[in-house]
C-alpha cells in the first residue's frame, strides 16, 4: 500500500521594523540611499565604538509580542553570535539567544477547506499539502498523528519566541572588475525574528500564517512587510513524516524565498523532495538549502555538519533590558483594535456589505479613514463605494499599498457631499477623487478652481444644447429618422461641450424637448418638419 | 626645564595667570621628549607641529575667556588604545598599523574640550593584553626609574610619560590593573573608577565588562581633577548623547571636594589574604613591597585611621574567572579586525578564509592570539556552561565578597602587585606567572570597583612601590581623601 505522508513545517520570519533609525546608532533606515551613505563608526564596526538601544525597537517588538499572544521577557538580554563574514562589519551579529523579549504566544489562522492532498508511494501527486488543524490550542506536541483526525478551519500556530537583532550589510559582486564591495547601509537596521513551532501542515497554512502575521505587524505600524522588498523574510523549516508516526522528519531549513509564490512553490518541492529521498531509501540530511526562484529547485547551501559554532554569550556592552509595568501598560494602551475585533464592531455599527468589511478592514489605514469620513457625516456606503471602487483601482493602477495614502477623510467626506449635493456629477467626482487620491486636494477649492461644477443654469444649458443641435445636422437628421441613438451621441457632444460639468439627465430631457419642438427656430430650411417621420 | 617638576593643576593655575603659555608647556614637553623618549619610548606616535598648533589655539582661547579650567593647556598623554580623531591608533598591534579614526573617545574629547592639549599616543601592551607593556608591537617601553625595567602595564607608556617628565598627566585603561600596575612601578598616581564612571565609547575594547579609563598623573589632586572632567557632563551640554550603555550617570562627580587631609575614624580593611601584619611570609608578596605598605598603613593609623586585618574570599578565584571572562570577550571584540575594514591586510591571500587566517595570524602578536583561542575555547558550544558562566557565577560571588568587606569598611588597603618592576625581558616565557602577578588587581575590576595606587616607597634597587587602595562602588571621593591624606603626611615625613 502506498505510504502517505504528512508536512510538516516551521518558520522563521525576519521583520524589518519601520523605525526612524537604526537599532544601535542614529543612521537612517532610509532604503535606498547611496552605498554606505547612512553609516556612521558604529553600524561599520569601527574600532571602541559601542552600540546604545533604540528604545523604538523595544516598543514595537513588544507591541507584536503582545498582539501574538506573548509572554513579554521582562528582563532580556542581547547576546553576541559570532561568525566571521564581511557583511557583518563587527564579525559578531547582535541577536537574541538566551533570554528573547517575547515567548510562547500563538497567532490563529484560518483556512479554506482544501481537498485532503496524499502523496502515493509512487511519487505522483495527487493534490498540494494538507491542511488541518490539531488539539484546540493547536500544540501538537509529538503525538501520533492521524489524517482522519483532520479538520479545516481555524487553528493556533504557536509562536516559540520573537527576538530582536540588528541586520547586516550587502555584499555586491562585481563580475566585471572581480571584486565585492560592501554597502553598510543596511548593516544595524533593526529586525525582529518570529519563530513559530512546527504547527503548519500545508503551503496554505504557512501562507495564512505570514498573511496573519503581515496583518498584525502592518496594524502595528512595526513594519510595511514586503517580502519583495525583503522588509519580511521567511525561511521554512520542513520535514515530512508518515501519518502515524510520532517523531517528527529529519528537517531542512529553505531560504531565499521572496514571495507567498516562491514560498508555495518551494514547500512543494522540497516536499516532493524529501518523500523521493525516503522512498528510495536514503535519507534526508540536516541542511539549509537555497531556493532559486527562477530555476524553482533548491540547492545546498550549508549541512549541519559545517554548522558554525556561534560562540553565543551575553553582549557586555548592552546593558540588559528591564522592562517595567509602566512601561509596559504604556505600550498595551497604545495597542490599536485589530482587525478582528474591528470586523466585529463594523458588523454591528455600518450597513455596509461583508465583503466591503473585509476588504476595509485589511489595511488599519484604509479602515481609519472609512471611519474618519463616516464620523464627519458621510453614509457609510458611499465612503465604502470610494474606497471599494475608485480607490482599490488607483491604488493598483499607481502600485501602491494602502498604508501609502495621502488623502485625508476630511477631502474624502467632502467630496461625498460634493456629489450628494449634485455639484459636480460622478465622472467629474471621479476625476477629483484622482487629482486628490495623488496630491490630497481640497476637493471644493479643486471644483471651483477648474470650473467643475455642474451647468444647472437651463438658459446655459439651453444654449449648449442649441448649439450642439445645430452643429450636428446629420444626428438630428438621424433622430428625426427614428433612431433613438442619436439622442445619446447628442448628449455626449453637450457633456462635452460643458466639459462633462452638466447632469447628463437634464441635457437628454431639454434635446429631446427642443428637437421636438414645433418649429425650431435653429433648423433651417434644409431640415423641415416634413423629413420627420413623426411618431 | 622648571615647568616639567609641575603637577598639571599647579601648570594650569600658570597658565591661567599668565605665567606661563600653553605653548611654552608643549614646548617643553616636546623637548623632554626629544630627550629622552628613545632611551624610554613612552610614545607610538607624537605629531610635534600639531601639538603646537593646538596649544596655540588653547592659548588663544584662555585669553579670550573661552577657557578657564584647571586644565587649560595642560599637555597630556594618550594610551594608543582610544580612538583620536586624525591621528594613528594602533592599540600596539600591527594590524592597526594604519587605522587613523575619525573620532575621538568620549574620554579624550572630555579632556580636550576641558582646554587639554595631547602630546601623543602612548606605548602599550598589544590591545591592552599584557603588564609589562613588552607585548606591543612597537617595541618595549622603558621604566624612567631604571631603564633596565619595565614600566608595567598595559598602559605602560602612559604611566612612564608622566614619570618621565614627557606630559604633565595620562590617560590609560585598567581591565585586570593596567593603569594601577604601570602606576606602582613607575611611581606616580593612578586610578581606575567604578565601572561605568567613564564612557568606554572610543576605548577600543579588550574585556568589555573590565574595562574603564582612567587617569596617570603625579599627584592626588590632579588625579580628582582630571576624574572629575571625565566624569562630568560637558558644562552647556544640558541633554549629552550617551554613546555607552553601561555609563552611569553620576551626580557625585565633584571629587576635588574630597581633597582634605582627614582620616580620622576611617575604616581601613588589610585583607590576610593580600599581605599580613603578622605572618610575613603568609602571601607571594615580596617582603619590601609588604614592608613599604604596611609602613603606609602605619601612618595612617598614626593619623586617626582604624586598621584592620580580614579575610576576603575567593581572592584564589580571581584570576582563572578573570582570564575566563576577559579572554571571552576579547575574543569576539578583536573579530572586527579582519583587514576587511581597516588596519592591516595580508596581500598574498587568495580567497576570504586564507585573508582573514593570515590577516590575522600576521597582523597579531602572540599573547593575543593566546588569548583569542583562549577566549573562543570558553565560549564554544560544549564548554560555555562549564566555563563562562562558572567564570561569571565567581565574578557575582567575589562582587559579594567585597559587598561584605565594605560593610566593615571605608576602604580595603593592600598593595599594587606583588614585586616592584620585573627587569626587561623577564616575564613574557612563562605567560601563567605573569597571569599571577595580576592577582591584587584583578577583583577589583571583576567586582566594578573603584581603586588607586599612590608610590607608597621604593625597593633597594630605587624602584617604587605602589599603595592599592580599593574602595566601595561609587566611592572614589573615600579614596581620594585616604590618598590625599596619605600622600600630605608623607611628604610631610620628607619621604
Amino acid at each position: 500500500m502506498a505510504r502517505e505522508y504528512e508536512t510538516v513545517i516551521g518558520l522563521e520570519v525576519h521583520v524589518e521594523l519601520a523605525t526612524k533609525t537604526k537599532i544601535f546608532c542614529g543612521c537612517s533606515t532610509a532604503f535606498g540611499g547611496r552605498p554606505n551613505s547612512h553609516t556612521c563608526p558604529v553600524c561599520t564596526g569601527m574600532p571602541g565604538t559601542l552600540p546604545v538601544l533604540n528604545r523604538k525597537v523595544l516598543e514595537y517588538a513588544i507591541a507584536v509580542g503582545l498582539a501574538t499572544n506573548c509572554s513579554i521577557t521582562r528582563y532580556c538580554k542581547f547576546d553576541r553570535k559570532n561568525y566571521f563574514y564581511p557583511d557583518n562589519p563587527q564579525n559578531y551579529q547582535i541577536s537574541q539567544l538566551y533570554l528573547p523579549i517575547c515567548r510562547n504566544g500563538y497567532v490563529e489562522i484560518e483556512t479554506e477547506p482544501e481537498k485532503l492532498s496524499v502523496e502515493t508511494a509512487e511519487g505522483s501527486i495527487i493534490g498540494t499539502g494538507l491542511s488541518g488543524a490539531f488539539q484546540e490550542d493547536g500544540t501538537d506536541r509529538g503525538g501520533p498523528n492521524d489524517k482522519n483526525a483532520y479538520t479545516l478551519g481555524k487553528k493556533r500556530i504557536r509562536i516559540h519566541e520573537i527576538h530582536m537583532e540588528e541586520d547586516a550589510g550587502k555584499l555586491i559582486h562585481d563580475e566585471r572588475e572581480d571584486c565585492t564591495l560592501v554597502d553598510f547601509n543596511r548593516s544595524g537596521v533593526p529586525l525582529i525574528e518570529i519563530v513559530t513551532e512546527p504547527d503548519m501542515r500545508s503551503a496554505r497554512e504557512v501562507i495564512a500564517c505570514l498573511e496573519k502575521l503581515r496583518l498584525i505587524i502592518r496594524y502595528l505600524g512595526a513594519s510595511d512587510c514586503k517580502l519583495q522588498e525583503g522588509s519580511m523574510r521567511a525561511d521554512v523549516n520542513l520535514s515530512v513524516r508518515e501519518f502515524g508516526t510520532e517523531q517528527f522528519g529529519i528537517r531542512t531549513e529553505m531560504k531565499n524565498l521572496n514571495s507567498f509564490r516562491s514560498i508555495t512553490r518551494a514547500i512543494e518541492n522540497e516536499r516532493n523532495r524529501q518523500i523521493d529521498l525516503i522512498e528510495s531509501g536514503r535519507a534526508v540530511i540536516q541542511e539549509t538549502r537555497r531556493w532559486d526562484e527562477g530555476k524553482e529547485v533548491s540547492l545546498p547551501m550549508r549541512s549541519k555538519e559545517d554548522a558554525k559554532d556561534y560562540r553565543y554569550f551575553p553582549d557586555p556592552d548592552l546593558v540588559p533590558v528591564s522592562i517595567s509595568d509602566s512601561f509596559l501598560e504604556e505600550i498595551r494602551a497604545r495597542q490599536p483594535e485589530f482587525r478582528t475585533e474591528k470586523m466585529k464592531r463594523y458588523r454591528a455599527e455600518y450597513p455596509i456589505p461583508d465583503y466591503d468589511i473585509e476588504i476595509i478592514t485589511e489595511s488599519r489605514h484604509m479602515a481609519e479613514l472609512f471611519e474618519a469620513a463616516v464620523s464627519l457625516g458621510s453614509q457609510p456606503k458611499k465612503v465604502s463605494n470610494w474606497l471599494m471602487g475608485e480607490t482599490l483601482r488607483l491604488l493598483k493602477e499607481r502600485e501602491l499599498d494602502p498604508e501609502d495614502m495621502r488623502f485625508s477623510p476630511e477631502h474624502l467626506a467632502k467630496l461625498i457631499a460634493l456629489t450628494e449635493s449634485g455639484v459636480i456629477n460622478s465622472t467629474v467626482a471621479k476625476e477629483v477623487f484622482e487629482v486628490m487620491f495623488d496630491r490630497d486636494v481640497d476637493p471644493e477649492e479643486y471644483v471651483e478652481e477648474q470650473g467643475l461644477r455642474m451647468v444647472s443654469d437651463e438658459s446655459a444649458l439651453r444654449k449648449v444644447v442649441e448649439e450642439v443641435i445645430a452643429s450636428n445636422p446629420r444626428s438630428v437628421q438621424d433622430y428625426y429618422n427614428g433612431r433613438e441613438r442619436a439622442v445619446g451621441f447628442l448628449v455626449g457632444q453637450t457633456m462635452k461641450a460643458t466639459k462633462g460639468k452638466a447632469n447628463p439627465a437634464s441635457v437628454k430631457e431639454l434635446l429631446k424637448e427642443l428637437l421636438e419642438e414645433e418649429g425650431c427656430p435653429i433648423l433651417n430650411d434644409r431640415y423641415t418638419r416634413n423629413n420627420c417621420r413623426v411618431s | 626645564m622648571e615647568l616639567l617638576s609641575l603637577s598639571a593643576v599647579e601648570l594650569g593655575r600658570l597658565i591661567r595667570e599668565g605665567r606661563a603659555t600653553a605653548v611654552e608647556a608643549m614646548e617643553a614637553v616636546l623637548d623632554k621628549i626629544e630627550e629622552t623618549d628613545e632611551t624610554y619610548h613612552c610614545y607610538v606616535t607624537v605629531d610635534k607641529e600639531h601639538a603646537l598648533k593646538k596649544a596655540a589655539r588653547v592659548q588663544e582661547q584662555i585669553e579670550a575667556g573661552e577657557l578657564s579650567g584647571p586644565l587649560a593647556g595642560v599637555p597630556m598623554a594618550v594610551k594608543d588604545n582610544l580612538c583620536t580623531e586624525g591621528v594613528r591608533t594602533t592599540c600596539g598591534s600591527r594590524i592597526l598599523e594604519n587605522f587613523v579614526p575619525t573620532y575621538s573617545a568620549d574620554a579624550v574629547r572630555k579632556l580636550e574640550d576641558a582646554g587639554a592639549v595631547m602630546v601623543g599616543k602612548t606605548n602599550m601592551d598589544e590591545f591592552a593584553m599584557g603588564s609589562t607593556t613588552e607585548t606591543s608591537a612597537y617595541g618595549s617601553t622603558r621604566n624612567p626609574r631604571n631603564p633596565e625595567y619595565v614600566p608595567g602595564g598595559s598602559s605602560g607608556g602612559s604611566a612612564a610619560a608622566v614619570a618621565a617628565g614627557e606630559c604633565f598627566f595620562a590617560l590609560g585603561s585598567d581591565t585586570g590593573g593596567s593603569i594601577r600596575q604601570p602606576a606602582s612601578h613607575c611611581g606616580v598616581v593612578g586610578m581606575k573608577p567604578t565601572y561605568g564612571t567613564v564612557s568606554r565609547y572610543g576605548l577600543v575594547a579588550y574585556g568589555s565588562s573590565l574595562d574603564q579609563v582612567g587617569p596617570l598623573c603625579r599627584t592626588v589632586e590632579d588625579c580628582a581633577v582630571i576624574l572629575e572632567t571625565l566624569a562630568s557632563d560637558v558644562p552647556g551640554n544640558t541633554e549629552p548623547v550617551c554613546r555607552d550603555s553601561t555609563l552611569i550617570v553620576r551626580k557625585d562627580t565633584d571629587f576635588t571636594a574630597a581633597l582634605k587631609k582627614d582620616v580620622k575614624g576611617m575604616h581601613i580593611g588589610i585583607p590576610i589574604e593580600y599581605i599580613s601584619l603578622r605572618d610575613k611570609n603568609n602571601s607571594g608578596t615580596d617582603r619590601e613591597v609588604r614592608n613599604a605598605v604596611l609602613k603606609a598603613a602605619e601612618l595612617l593609623k598614626a593619623n586617626g585611621a582604624v586598621m584592620e586585618e580580614f579575610h576576603l574570599d575567593l581572592v584564589d578565584y580571581a584570576i582563572p574567572a578573570y582570564y575566563t571572562i576577559a579572554a571571552a570577550e576579547a575574543s569576539s571584540n578583536l573579530e572586527r579586525f579582519d583587514g576587511i575594514k581597516y588596519g592591516y591586510r595580508d596581500r598574498d591571500a587568495r580567497e576570504l578564509h586564507q585573508m582573514y587566517r593570515q590577516t590575522r595570524s600576521r597582523g597579531f602578536g602572540a599573547e593575543v592570539k593566546r588569548r583569542i583561542m583562549l577566549g573562543s575555547f570558553v565560549l564554544s558550544s560544549g564548554y560555555y556552561e562549564a566555563y563562562y558562566l562558572k567564570a561569571l557565577r565567581v565574578k557575582a560571588m567575589i562582587k559579594q565578597a567585597f559587598d561584605r568587606a565594605f560593610t566593615k569598611y571605608d576602604c580595603i588597603l593592600g598593595p599594587v602587585a606583588p614585586t616592584t618592576a620585573p627587569k626587561l625581558g623577564k616575564s613574557l616565557t612563562d605567560p601563567i606567572k605573569m597571569y599571577l602577578r595580576d592577582i591584587y588587581t584583578i577583583s577589583v575590576n571583576l567586582a566594578g570597583l573603584p581603586a588607586m595606587s599612590i608610590p607608597c616607597g621604593t625597593d633597594g634597587k630605587g624602584l617604587p612601590v605602589g599603595l592599592q587602595l580599593i574602595g566601595d562602588c561609587f566611592q572614589e571621593k573615600k579614596l581620594l581623601q585616604i590618598a590625599y591624606t596619605y600622600e600630605r603626611l608623607r611628604e610631610g615625613t620628607g619621604k
